[in-house]
């Protein structure tokens, strides 16, 4: 196949990955993009076999299909509830190949170059095994803790910071090291010194994000392992690679901004970690307040007496898998007559999107689940809102006490209807470790227990 | 131990302390529940239905005191004419009460029943402090007695609440005017304008204002240099006659105006201030109704006659005093879920034994005889229990809120600033860099990598957010493109290490190309309409 040919098939590839993110602006035609994807990753792949001619092909073929056999049917018995962990898995893969790929450009590399196209090869190299180390360890790491194999806690090491700087400074020296090596050997030693230093990197930034912080994390390491491709295909001159990582890299660096922008936080003191250990204690003072606490048979009660009633739900659904019963509560309420509508904070869960997603499962219609922007206005016309789950992304104080260390940041208004219900294991405060003064307000009532089964006896009860 | 229910004797008083769902709790604290025959009848509670939840039913009134080791009763203890005997006298020694006992204009009734050794909580001595609003039968009798003002002055009232265009013409909505803007007050307020009346409202207590606001009735406010009306514990303090002077200006001129006048103005241990004086009466129009909350304790305007409604002056003066009885059932659930919240109290270990613990501040405050003593009033805490934080002093005031908050804007919008043309600057030297010193080849993908972040950025922000789960697992499978890469180099391998590491890439991009889609497929499947 001759080159021009590969190249308007790459052309034709860049064309369908656009569309398949055009694709996604909505749920109609989100399919149609996911095909088109698919269109355009067959055509490149084809274009590229076809490119090389006989040697190797047998081995790219069965790597191909090898791969693909295992990736299906991951992704045919992976939960809704599992997606965070298998979306952080595959931003791993993409890290490592970016390594590999990197060290085979360096030791092999497909094009020769000289001069200033050398130095800036080099340079291409070094970034993308940088990237794709960290990228690599990095998920790993958050996949674990979403998992729950790894505590998901944040692990503060006495000077961490210090740590990461001066595993970056190692990095340049390395580098300068790098780029002067006379031999392939010491380059590659360099090389391994390097990914040995970023992999650990990657470990250490990761551990010290807990829990909440992850959607920002994983934004930020899906954005990573697009940069990790873009500078691959410098390496390697090859436009697609570039266009896919840059279209990646900046999907995720948006998702990452939407998600600090929605907990109110700056990138960086997201990636730095460890929060909720260090301003907690300002906010357990003052005396000991009551709080009413409620019954299935009389929110059973509240709920068939009401309009409109707006759910609420945070990563505890996900946790207690309280989806399907709160569908079925829901369905029924709906053929009742009752508006039933749900409020998805941004940050709810842990992943972008993650609540949509496990709503979406539970056959939930997508026109009643409406982003925080849509449904904050609502919440004075409501009769009863429904908390599942959720905490910080219902606290009052981020809006009323400016003092909060959640002060400023966006959340769901609750309050503001005629009555709010929590349904919660206990009184624990949230991720972020800051007292909830919702539970304490006089229209809210606390439904202690288990998510799940709260929920179910709350669809018997209605239904009985 | 076992827990009384006596029937109400006081004329009127339908209320009983306690109903089949609080029987229930109680007999869930380990307590035997006796209820006297037909206790319950007024509030439409029949006696089976309190022996359905496990309580017995006592034909005998002396029974049911006799063998009490506490009694709940909603009025104090009075003489029984029949039994020709005082209710203290029925109890016996070592016993304990709870009920309304008002110690401060029962002096001698805390010493009958010190007498006897009875152990008296007064339920209208509650401390108010948050933690006991679970117990706050004054507030939630308050409410009943607001709502049914409202109810009762729509029932003297010729008119509509609401204003209405028909065919047979227009009828103008009705004005009320609501003074004192407490529990009474508010639920007051909130009643008349859920039916659509106007409302208006007055309070002295200048922290109400919101309050009021928010139940959607205009607060009324005077000229005046911000005297606030707010004593200690949430209630309102005597004022200065030059506020009084300006106050009852502002009454005489809204009487002239509004169809409905709902007073609620009480001082503690005071007689109620008189508000609205025979004059304003005789100004108001004809047809309109005056409700007095006040008229157990004197009323609030002059020609209130208590407990009855009387037509001064072309005007319905209504002064029950009875206003919780009249809404028997739902007096009875509210004060019989205060009751078992205040037992809940007593009892910690659910035991079935109640303790007076005279450590506790809400339990010290509602004990008004302990044993043989008398043990009210209570010691003064030892600061001022605010319900609300006063302005002022525990709070900003949202003037210096706003101005904390303005001076925070513009130092984060300065810093912002020095940020962005720091940004700009190492951009533009970055720009120069690549520009002057990169060779073509790296120009020309360096333009395609712009441009796709550009491409990037628009097409992203157009995703909508439901969808940025299925989003980040479709970039995860294109970016599994990565694979081109490897297979490029696998395809030319020499060296076996350089095709093994191409090998593994190829496969694990593989893996992600296909997980990924199939996987986005999954999830876009669910979502539907």
């Amino acid at each position: 196949m001759s080159i021009g040919l590969v190249s308007v098939a790459y052309v034709v590839a860049s064309v369908l990955f656009i569309l398949s993110l055009g694709g996604l602006s909505h749920q109609e035609s989100a399919r149609r993009g996911n095909l088109y994807g698919v269109a355009g990753i067959v055509i490149a792949v084809v274009a590229t076999l076809a490119s090389v001619g006989d040697g190797g092909i047998t081995a790219i073929v069965i790597a191909v299909l090898l791969g693909a056999a295992i990736g299906i049917p991951l992704a045919n018995k992976v939960e809704m509830t599992q997606m965070p962990q298998l979306v952080a898995l595959l931003h791993s893969f993409v890290g490592l190949a970016a390594v590999l790929v990197g060290f085979s450009g360096y030791i092999e590399p497909l094009i020769a170059t000289s001069g200033a196209e050398h130095s800036i090869k080099l340079v291409e190299v070094f970034v993308g095994v940088f990237i794709g180390a960290v990228t690599f360890t990095g998920s790993l790491i958050a996949c674990g803790k979403l998992d729950g194999r790894i505590a998901s806690k944040a692990l503060t090491l006495p000077a961490r910071h210090e740590m990461n700087m001066l595993a970056v400074i190692i990095t340049i020296l390395l580098g300068y090291w790098f780029m002067g090596a006379d031999t392939t050997a010491s380059g590659i030693l360099a090389l391994v010194l390097m990914t040995v230093i970023a992999a650990v990197l990657g470990v250490h930034l990761i551990m010290a994000i807990g829990g909440a912080d992850m959607p920002v994390v994983v934004s930020m390491l899906n954005s990573y392992s697009g940069w990790a491709a873009a500078s691959i295909g410098f390496m390697l001159g090859n436009d697609l690679l570039i266009v896919v990582g840059a279209l990646v890299g900046s999907s995720g660096a948006i998702l990452s901004y939407i998600m600090c922008k929605a907990m109110n936080r700056s990138f960086v003191s997201v990636i730095l970690g460890g929060f909720g250990q260090t301003s907690s204690s300002a906010a357990t003072s003052g005396e000991e307040q009551p709080v009413f606490e409620t019954s299935i048979a009389e929110v059973c009660e509240e709920l068939r007496n009401a309009r409109s009633v707006i759910i609420v739900p945070g990563y505890g659904m996900a946790v207690a898998q309280a989806q399907n019963g709160v569908s079925d509560m829901t369905k029924y309420l709906r053929d009742k007559g009752v508006n039933v509508r749900f409020g998805i904070h941004p940050v709810a869960g842990r992943l972008p999107g993650h609540m949509n997603v496990l709503l979406a499962e539970a056959h939930l219609p997508y026109d009643i689940v409406l982003e925080m922007d849509e449904i904050n206005d609502d919440f004075p016309d409501t009769d009863v809102v429904l908390v599942i789950g959720a905490n910080d992304t219902v606290n009052p104080a981020a809006a009323e006490d400016p003092t909060s260390p959640i002060a400023g940041m966006p959340v769901l208004e609750v309050w503001k209807a005629g009555q709010v219900v929590v349904l919660k294991r206990g009184m624990a405060s949230g991720y972020a470790g800051v007292e909830n003064p919702l539970f304490f307000k006089d229209n809210t009532r606390m439904l202690f227990g288990d998510a799940k089964e709260s929920v179910d006896k709350l669809v018997s009860g209605l239904r009985g | 131990m076992k827990i009384s229910i006596p029937k109400e004797i006081f004329k009127g008083e339908r209320r009983v302390a306690a109903t089949p769902p609080s029987v229930k709790k109680l007999t869930d604290l380990g307590y035997e529940v006796l209820i006297e025959t037909g206790a319950g009848d007024a509030a439409d509670y029949a006696d089976d239905t309190y022996t359905a939840v496990g309580a017995t039913v006592v034909e005998d009134t002396r029974a049911v005191w006799k063998d009490a080791d506490i009694v709940l009763k909603v009025r104090a203890p009075m003489k029984n004419t029949k039994l020709k005997k005082h209710e203290a006298d029925l109890m016996s020694e070592g016993s304990l009460l709870i009920s309304y006992l008002w110690p401060a204009q029962n002096p001698e009734l805390l010493e009958h029943l010190a007498k006897n050794k009875i152990t008296s909580l007064a339920i209208d001595s509650l401390p108010r402090i948050s933690r006991a609003q679970k117990m706050d039968a004054l507030s939630a009798m308050a409410n009943i007695a607001g709502y049914r003002a409202v109810i009762e002055a729509a029932n003297h009232f010729g008119r509509f609440f609401t204003g209405q265009v028909t065919a047979a013409g227009k009828v103008p909505p009705a004005k009320v005017m609501v003074i004192g803007a407490g529990v009474a007050g508010l639920a007051a307020v909130g009643a008349a304008n859920s039916m659509g009346a106007i409302v208006r409202a007055f309070d002295t207590r200048l922290e109400v204002k919101e309050q009021v606001e928010s139940m959607g009735a205009e607060f009324l406010e005077l000229d005046f240099d911000d005297e606030d009306g707010s004593g200690t514990g949430g209630y309102a303090k005597q004022m200065s006659d030059e506020f009084i002077k300006a106050e009852m200006a502002l009454f005489a001129e809204q009487a002239k105006e509004v169809d409905i006048i709902i007073t609620t103005a009480l001082i503690p241990g005071k007689p109620a201030p008189k508000l609205i004086t025979e004059d304003m009466v005789k100004s108001m129009k004809p047809g309109s109704v005056i409700v007095d909350l006040a008229s157990e304790r004197g009323g609030n305007c002059e020609l209130t006659e208590p407990g009855k409604v009387a037509n001064k002056h072309g005007v319905t003066l209504i002064g029950y005093t009875d206003l919780p009885s009249r809404m028997a059932k739902v007096a009875s659930d509210l004060y019989a879920t205060n009751l078992t919240h205040l037992m809940t109290e007593l009892t910690p270990e659910k035991d079935g034994k109640p303790v007076v613990n005279m450590d506790d501040v809400v339990i010290r405050g509602l004990t008004v005889v302990k044993d043989n003593d008398i043990t009210w009033p209570p010691p003064k805490p030892e600061e001022p229990a605010s319900t609300q934080p006063k302005p002022g002093t525990e709070e900003p005031s949202p003037a210096e809120k706003q101005a904390a908050k303005d001076e925070a804007e513009k130092v984060a919008k300065k810093k912002s600033l020095i940020g962005k043309a720091a940004l700009l600057a190492v951009t533009v030297l970055a720009l120069y860099g690549i520009g002057a010193h990169a060779p073509e080849s790296f120009l020309r993908h360096f333009t395609v990598f712009v441009l796709s972040c550009f491409i990037g950025w628009q097409v992203i922000w157009n995703v909508t957010p439901s969808l940025h789960t299925p989003l980040m697992s479709v970039t995860n499978a294109i970016s599994g493109i990565i694979v081109i890469g490897a297979m490029l180099h696998l395809a030319q391998a020499e060296n076996i290490a350089v095709g093994i590491m191409a090998f593994v890439a190829v496969l694990i991009a593989s893996i992600n190309v296909g997980g990924g889609f199939r996987v986005t497929h999954r999830m876009l499947k669910m979502f539907r309409k």
